[in-house]
């Protein structure tokens, strides 16, 4: 199945050519054989998946199938799955089995997807290079030695592989696109309020979105629709009809506007990226469409404001993580202090206290107003710069990340050298607008994304867009064994 | 804004975390170093800009209050790390 979209499977399915079961029997099997290398999965959920695939089948069999029937793909490990290990990527959770589906789960268990493991991540998705999972660190397939991104670095490498065709991820400041981007994949993080947050571990509430991570803008198309829609079980799920996003994917480009803000083009953008990403510009204008410069004046102010609110809303979110109700518990608690205490020193690693220290400090009494509501304030002046810039055009292309994937364990030491690394993406995910990475070509091997952001409820221009880019260049179709670094 | 190991030590009892004194340093530095990155919000004037939490600007969707689901007692129980007969077990609180 190596590669295989999601398409091409379904066709494949409808046609007899292979069943479901055997596909997900070599699914598994492939995993199990290569997944050493690579670190992607945390567990495989073999049992559920063939009794999914046998559904599959008799769906198929009867004519009742949807497009994504009997199609494998692998969740991060952040969204709960009934009766199979659902670990945040975190020792707190290493043996939690959750009682429930998250509604992005069931909504692709209805449509007949087969769910074949978890995949790898940073621990309750803080982090930018999968570098803090509990599980260890996940290696890039296009070059072992980088990281996949982060957090979502586990479906990225899975799908980067050729383990599985797409995989579910989670965007909470570029945790989708950036791994897409580093990992040569097709990643969409939707409209806040688009896909439901229920039954997937929380990190930070007002900015987390779930998306797919997919090898084609189609895919991702297909994906979307499965996962989208309004649910009254997330109080901030959007009560908006889903739209048919495959429906705009073969829209002409001409007239279409798009702005470059200059500040997604300054120091620190490291040149052969902007390359990839102004050649990949240059040919969505030969494709009729209109490049303007814009600006987005408090970019740079995204970073700061982020790691208030993030980190804020996470040390809300983790404390519920006490020893009591479910997960780890210390051994031998002397009282309740005590227990609460040890079981998360013990159940949470570096970064996850890190992160969660940061944001007692900025909600602490005599902070609150210096912290917490300036970044919301900010936020709101980096949503009206999107809004004016959005009045102006259709869309906003940059880059994804400043650089190519970096070298496993070069940011680890320095917290805010990894911060950094957010700044083109973080933006999108505090005005809430749609945002995607689709590869866009190579730098020393390592594979570039092009950024596109646009409007609220506009995943639809998003994928076309990607879509048409698709059908000129193919960057996309390129694997880690054709990787032009190796010669290959 | 430079932390010491002693406002370390304050905010991990109020997040409920034991930090080892170890641990405390690396923490106070970290931390320090993140917090100087955020005071470059302090560069901006953000005076007359209301503070966004939603970025629909949406309040909370309410429901009506009426039961929804069953209730599931025992497979929540069954996750705990210590329970007996239908309670979640804990270190004595009362003496």
């Amino acid at each position: 199945m190596t590669y295989k979209t999601l398409v091409k499977i379904s066709k494949d399915l409808a046609a007899g050519d292979y069943s479901s079961r055997e596909l997900t029997q070599d699914v598994i099997a492939d995993i199990k054989a290569r997944d050493s290398i690579y670190n992607s999965f945390i567990s495989v959920s073999e049992d559920l998946a063939l009794r999914q695939a046998d559904a599959a089948d008799a769906r198929i069999s009867a004519g009742t199938a949807d497009i994504l029937t009997g199609v494998p793909f692998a969740h991060k490990d952040l969204f709960c799955t009934q009766d199979h290990t659902t670990t945040a990527a975190s020792k707190m959770l290493e043996h939690f089995v959750p009682p429930y589906e998250s509604t992005v789960g069931q909504r692709l268990l209805s449509a007949g997807a087969v769910c074949v493991g978890k995949t790898n991540m940073d621990e309750f998705a803080m982090g930018s290079s999968n570098e803090s999972s509990y599980f260890g660190v996940v290696k890039n397939p296009w070059d072992l030695m980088a990281v996949p991104g982060g957090s979502s670095g586990g479906s990225a490498a899975a799908v980067a592989a050729g383990l599985v065709p797409a995989a579910t991820g989670t965007d909470t400041g570029g945790s989708i696109r950036q791994p897409a981007s580093f990992c040569n994949l097709t990643g969409i993080k939707p409209t806040y309020g688009r896909v439901s947050r229920f039954g997937i571990i929380a990190y930070a509430s007002s900015l987390d979105q779930a998306g797919p991570m997919c090898q084609t803008a189609e895919d991702a198309a297909l994906m979307l629709n499965a996962m989208a829609g309004f649910d009254e079980q997330d109080s901030t799920s959007v009560q908006l009809d889903t739209p048919d996003f495959t429906a705009d994917l073969n829209l002409p480009l001409q007239g279409l506007k798009v702005g470059l803000p200059k500040e997604f083009f300054g120091p620190g953008l490291n040149p052969q990226v902007a390359e990839c990403v102004m050649t990949a510009v240059k040919q969505i204008e030969s494709l009729g469409a209109q490049i303007i410069d814009i600006s987005l004046p408090n970019l740079e102010l995204s970073i700061p404001a982020y790691y208030v609110i993030a980190p804020s809303e996470a040390s809300s979110n983790l404390s519920r993580f006490d020893g009591v109700r479910y997960g780890f518990r210390c051994d031998q608690p002397q009282d309740l202090m005590d227990l609460y205490c040890r079981t998360r020193a013990e159940g949470f690693g570096t970064e996850v206290k890190r992160r969660i220290m940061v944001g007692t400090y900025a909600l602490s009494e005599g902070y609150y107003d210096a912290y917490y509501v300036k970044a919301q304030r900010i936020r709101r002046l980096i949503k009206n710069d999107f809004a004016r810039a959005l009045a102006q055009v259709d869309v906003i292309m940059g880059p994804v990340a400043p650089t190519p994937a970096f070298d496993l364990g070069s940011n680890t030491k320095d917290p805010v050298a990894m911060y950094l690394e957010d700044i083109y993406t973080l933006s999108a995910n505090m005005a809430g607008i749609p945002a995607m990475s689709a590869p866009a070509g190579f730098v020393g091997g390592r594979p570039v994304g092009l950024h596109i952001m646009g409007n609220y409820f506009n995943e639809a221009k998003l994928l076309n867009i990607a879509h048409q880019y698709q059908q000129i260049t193919d960057w996309h179709l390129q694997t880690p064994a054709t990787n032009p670094a190796k010669g290959a | 804004m430079a932390l010491e190991n002693a406002d370390i030590d304050k905010i991990a009892i109020l997040a409920r975390l034991q930090v080892t004194p170890s641990e405390t340093s690396d923490y106070a530095n970290s931390i320090s170093s993140i917090l100087s990155l955020i005071d470059q919000m302090q560069q901006v004037s953000t005076e007359g800009v209301e503070p966004l939490s939603n970025p629909h600007d949406a309040s909370q969707r309410l429901r009506k209050d009426e039961v929804t689901c069953d209730n599931q007692r025992e497979a929540f129980i069954a996750l705990a790390p210590a329970a007996q007969d239908g309670l979640y077990l804990v270190p004595k609180v009362l003496d």
